[in-house]
């Protein structure tokens, strides 16, 4: 008898929770007040957390300004540190709300994982390290190498792709943090250690001797970074992808976290007006008030101050901003207008 | 007792069909069952409906898809240009490498160091209870980590390799010279095969023998001779048909021979000692539920301690030992899934992890996992059950 209920009440409650609606990311971040916010599990420049548990870096900072715009407090934010194994589920089930963890845009990933790329906040490629000592000054030499690689990511497809197509052989040994490969190679397990270029330097400033460690000259893919979303809600996906572009554009406008309030009260320029909510009913579509934007850049800055603050000459990496920079200073970064 | 109940009630009258237990008994478990078939049903159409509102494509499709990465150990042939499916063999047969090179090694030492724990020698015990004590309670995974980056890591680089008998041992592994067979080592392997023969029929003989006679035949020596001494000579008059592919230093590594990766020493060292820890612990309860009075007869009738240990000792202890060692075979087989912490290609790792986040088929692919770790411990458990029963005491 007992049994009986307890199946039938099983059997009833899963057939509700199949039919109950689809709520939207948005309203359920704001009903929750807080953004649950996937990032890695620690590289350097772009999601670390520092001894006080206090989490920056670049992709920390997209998370951020998703939270500054939605809830109004940058602060709002859990962290849930992911392998690069555990994210795409991660997002897809939704214990994450956005993904903002080095992650490579690819078609695979964006038409068969049930996923969005919400923008491109890093425009990487793949290197290699090498100790100096090794003697080595391409990666046409490394016939036979042992190369340390992260599993599950795009590095471990184009390093077999890059070696077969150079008729080369090569022994990849694979774990499950970048970092564990990182100290792999470090200890000697293997010649070489691959990786998206800006994570190898974040990562070669932990080793033993980073001096004695060199990149190899060749860059063998495009690795085009960014936040996703979780795919069927264009409402959120919207949030997410012009949350990023408005960090772009104030960079491009001169807008900055020092000069918002001053440029809100006494700006002339229409396109910072509406940047900064001076135009009535622009984000209704958003589903956030005008002032959204503001508060990203007032409470996180613009694109250029969090790459200073975190990977460029302001940071203990020290990174160019090569193809990073702006549009109109010979860079890829571009974002539509806020208009 | 139900058709009791119908049979009492009074003739032209029939029982409803809710009085009767019998009947309102099958009534429930059709009801109960057909729950049960609603309720698997909802979740599967849930999920799948999840799936596809998500935009994630299912099916089992991809796994002839070229898998496009490589994996450092292959008991198969494998290459970057090989399928998903064949990851999963890769995976599976490493898995099942692990699994039997700790099952056997775990077995030994098991034995070995539960019979010492329970040696008169006073230093051999202690040593032995140490032992046990240490490594059954340290979590297998910082055992791992303990060997591979603390012990293996401190190996010298490929260049400064330390060398013996044609091998090298260094932080990449140990690079020793793999014998390759020659036309002709066909008649070393049917020597072989005659040998077993030959050492079954002779310990049949004789145990006649000294059923009949009470004379002992050596047969160990006997079969030893056999079973290596009948090959070896096969193998000399065949004019040595095998040479040994020595490893060479060629560019950054060792080329030739075969290679011991230090992923799956560090796995292997790790996965036998600690289980063997809890192996001995069986063996030596199961030597002691062997009642003392067996002990002092055998010695009464003046067997060496040797054999008494192997012919009176041992045997009833098995029947002790059987069910829980199987359990630690199973637990053997499942914690070598924490291979992926050392980089070890295992099922897990490889096909789990890699080949679930290059696709994306987290359902198709978590299930086929589950289903060989299933199987894996359901077979395990058939045959350990059947050894049990052909090792328990026959009772007349």
């Amino acid at each position: 008898m007992f049994n009986k209920k307890l199946m039938t009440a099983a059997a009833v409650s899963a057939a509700l929770a199949s039919s109950a609606s689809f709520a939207g990311t948005l309203d359920s971040v704001k009903e929750r007040d807080s953004l649950q916010c996937g990032v890695s599990s620690g590289v350097p420049g772009y999601s670390v957390p520092d001894d006080k548990g206090v989490w920056t870096g670049l992709d920390v900072d997209v998370c951020r300004a998703i939270a500054a715009a939605v809830l109004g407090d940058a602060s709002k934010v859990k962290y849930i540190p992911l392998t690069a194994k555990e994210r795409f589920t991660a997002l897809s089930s939704g214990e994450i709300d956005v993904l903002s963890r080095t992650t490579t845009w690819t078609l695979t990933r964006d038409s068969q994982l049930g996923i969005n790329f919400a923008g491109v906040n890093y425009y990487d490629g793949q290197g290699f390290l090498v100790k100096k000592d090794l003697g080595v000054s391409s990666v046409k030499d490394l016939d036979g190498a042992t190369i340390c690689i992260q599993s599950g990511t795009t590095t471990e497809l184009n390093t077999a792709d890059y070696f077969n197509a150079n008729g080369l052989a090569h022994t990849p040994v694979t774990f499950d943090t970048n970092d564990q490969a990182a100290t792999a190679f470090d200890t000697g397990r293997c010649d070489a250690f691959t990786t998206d270029l800006s994570q190898a330097f974040a990562l070669r400033s932990r080793m033993g001797d980073p001096n004695s460690v060199v990149a190899l000259p060749e860059v063998i893919s495009k690795e085009p970074l960014g936040p996703s979303v979780k795919q069927a809600d264009d409402q959120w996906f919207n949030m997410v992808k012009w949350s990023l572009n408005a960090m772009i554009n104030a960079e491009e406008l001169g807008v900055t976290s020092a000069n918002v309030d001053d440029l809100k009260a006494n700006s002339k320029n229409p396109s910072i007006q509406r940047l900064l909510g001076g135009s009535e009913g622009l984000s209704k579509g958003l589903g956030v008030d005008d002032d959204w934007s503001y508060r990203i850049i007032k409470q996180v800055g613009n694109y250029g101050e969090s790459f200073d603050r975190n990977l460029g000459a302001g940071s203990a990496l020290g990174i160019d901003r090569g193809i990073n920079a702006l549009w109109n200073q010979g860079g890829f970064l571009y974002a539509p207008p806020i208009r | 007792m139900p058709t009791d109940l119908s049979r009492s009630a009074p003739p032209g009258e029939k029982t409803r069909f809710w009085n009767d237990p019998a009947k309102r008994a099958l009534l429930f478990q059709v009801l109960l069952i057909g729950a049960i078939l609603l309720f698997a049903g909802s979740l599967i159409s849930n999920t799948l409906n999840n799936l596809e509102q998500r935009g994630i494509t299912t099916g089992f499709a991809f796994l002839s898809q070229k898998a496009g990465f490589g994996i450092p150990l292959s008991l198969i042939e494998y290459n970057e240009s090989s399928t998903y499916g064949t990851t999963f063999f890769v995976g599976l047969f490493n898995t099942l490498l692990v699994s039997v090179l700790g099952i056997i090694a775990a077995t030994i030492l098991g034995f070995v160091m539960g019979v010492a724990r329970l040696s008169d020698n006073w230093l051999i015990a202690k040593l032995s209870a140490v032992y046990i004590e240490i490594f059954r309670n340290i979590p297998l995974l910082l055992q791992i980590f303990f060997w591979y980056f603390a012990v293996l890591r401190t190996l010298p680089s490929p260049r400064q390799s330390i060398e013996f008998l044609g091998s090298f041992l260094n932080i990449r592994g140990l690079s020793m010279p793999a014998p390759v067979a020659e036309g002709g080592f066909n008649l070393v392997i049917g020597a072989f095969a005659v040998g077993v023969v030959l050492t079954f029929v002779m310990s049949r003989w004789a145990h006649k023998r000294q059923d009949q006679t009470g004379q002992i035949f050596p047969t160990f020596w006997a079969g030893l001779g056999l079973l290596i001494g009948l090959p070896l000579i096969v193998f000399m008059l065949a004019g040595m048909p095998m040479h040994l592919d020595y490893p060479v230093l060629k560019g950054f590594n060792f080329r030739g021979g075969m290679t011991l990766i230090p992923e799956l020493v560090a796995l292997w060292l790790a996965l036998t000692i600690y289980t063997a820890a809890f192996i001995a612990e069986t063996v030596r309860a199961g030597i002691l539920a062997v009642p003392n009075g067996q002990l002092e007869a055998a010695s009464a009738l003046g067997l060496p301690k040797v054999r008494t240990l192997r012919l009176i000792v041992i045997p009833q202890a098995m029947r002790v030992i059987i069910p829980p060692l199987t359990s630690q075979y199973l637990n053997l087989a499942k914690n070598s899934s924490l291979a992926a912490a050392v980089a070890y290609p295992d099922l897990v790792a490889v096909f789990a992890g890699t080949t679930l986040n290059q696709t994306g088929q987290a359902v198709e692919i978590m299930s086929m996992t589950m289903a060989v770790y299933l199987t894996m411990s359901i077979l395990t458990s058939l045959f350990m059950n059947w050894y049990n029963k052909r090792m328990s005491l026959i009772e007349r």
